[in-house]
């Protein structure tokens, strides 16, 4: 996509019960990028839509949980109805370093979806040995499928263009854990990908998306029929 | 062969169970939209339990040894395919529930981005304003 000289852009930021430092990352946000906040409240029980607006964010409340991946689709409905020429969405619970929203949006020139990977050039990011298994593994895969390499496939750390976006607003997008399979579908469905190293900051202690014992398992689960599933598919733009 | 007590029960049984969806239907507690497989079952257990002929020549070509078991799979198959059928209502529910969520934090996030910009052009005065759009 050809960014126009004053791109619109929306910062897109799913959040579930993130009161507590919603505000500052979005402030910090807000410092980096010219564009909209939107943060996709999803069903929290604590004050997180109010302290987001405090903070300066538009926020679109789910009255139900509904998972990470429909969260994330809300913003992007939000975006194509506003008319916003790109997305940029990271997570609300601050990892995600502010300073790489220049370069992510920077890369979306020459690309369609541009992932941010904690991996590419020795970056600090060590998870679990478990965890760092299945991501090389679902990673591989989705790299055979896509044709390109990918690093860090579960990343949500992303900037999107427009076309892009029509492609994520689609009810192919899985509500619980879009990553590897939905990069892959994005790849064959002949939308340019590419992949930026991005700096993570220390995270804060406790809740995981893949905490658990029984999410682990459904997650592998679940990932492995989505790729397996991809090749037999035919995705239309 | 079968005893008329038998016959008698699979037969009031079947009766019974094919009353119970019609009323429910009638009642509009059970959508006539997802009743056809419920009403299509209870159609075959009546017939089976009529004509006992038909079990016994089922039972030959499906090779099992008894009636009974005959019965019993026809029911699992029914009972399976009734799960499933259940399963992809629930999916398509799942995608309009998250369809409506969805739109409902649209519409309400617009509204108060609309809001707040009122609030802002009669709070603000008008040369800022026009700065900052």
């Amino acid at each position: 996509m050809i960014l126009s000289e004053n791109p619109r852009i929306l910062v897109v930021m799913p959040a579930f019960n993130e009161a507590r430092q919603i505000r500052r990352v979005v402030e910090a946000v807000r410092g980096q990028v010219e564009g909209d906040v939107l943060v996709v409240d999803d069903g929290s029980a604590d004050d997180t839509a109010v302290e987001a607006r405090r903070g300066g964010a538009i926020v679109a409340t789910h009255p139900v949980n509904l998972g990470y991946g429909a969260a994330l689709q809300t913003g992007y409905r939000y975006a194509l109805r506003r008319g916003y020429d790109a997305v940029l969405q990271l997570d609300a619970d601050g990892q995600h370093d502010p300073a790489s929203i220049p370069p992510l949006l920077g890369a979306l020139a020459h690309a369609d979806v541009v992932v941010g990977s904690r991996f590419l050039d020795g970056s600090s990011y060590r998870p679990p040995l478990l965890r760092r298994l299945g991501m090389w593994l679902f990673g591989s895969v989705a790299s055979a499928l896509s044709g390109q390499r990918i690093t860090d496939p579960t990343s949500g750390f992303q900037a999107i263009s427009r076309e892009a976006l029509h492609f994520y607003s689609h009810e192919r997008y899985p509500v619980d854990y879009p990553d590897a399979d939905v990069l892959a579908m994005v790849a064959r469905s002949g939308l340019r990908l590419t992949e930026v190293p991005v700096r993570m900051l220390p995270s804060p202690p406790g809740k995981s998306m893949h905490g658990g014992f029984l999410k682990p398992l459904y997650y592998v689960f679940r990932m492995s029929l989505a790729l397996f599933l991809v090749p037999l598919r035919s995705e239309k733009r | 062969m079968m005893t008329a007590n038998q016959h008698v029960f699979a037969m009031a049984v079947s009766v019974v169970t094919l009353g119970v969806i019609l009323e429910l239907i009638r009642r509009r507690k059970l959508r006539e939209e997802y009743s056809f497989l419920w009403v299509i079952t209870t159609l075959g257990m009546l017939v089976l339990s009529i004509w006992y002929g038909l079990v016994e020549w089922l039972t030959r070509l499906s090779g099992a040894v008894t009636p009974t078991t005959t019965l019993f799979i026809f029911g699992l198959v029914f009972l399976l395919l009734i799960s499933v059928h259940f399963s992809t209502v629930l999916s398509r529910l799942t995608e309009q529930v998250r369809r409506l969520t969805q739109e409902l934090a649209i519409l309400s996030a617009e509204r108060d981005d609309a809001r707040t910009r009122a609030e802002n052009r009669t709070s603000v005065d008008p040369g800022r304003e026009r700065e900052a759009s």
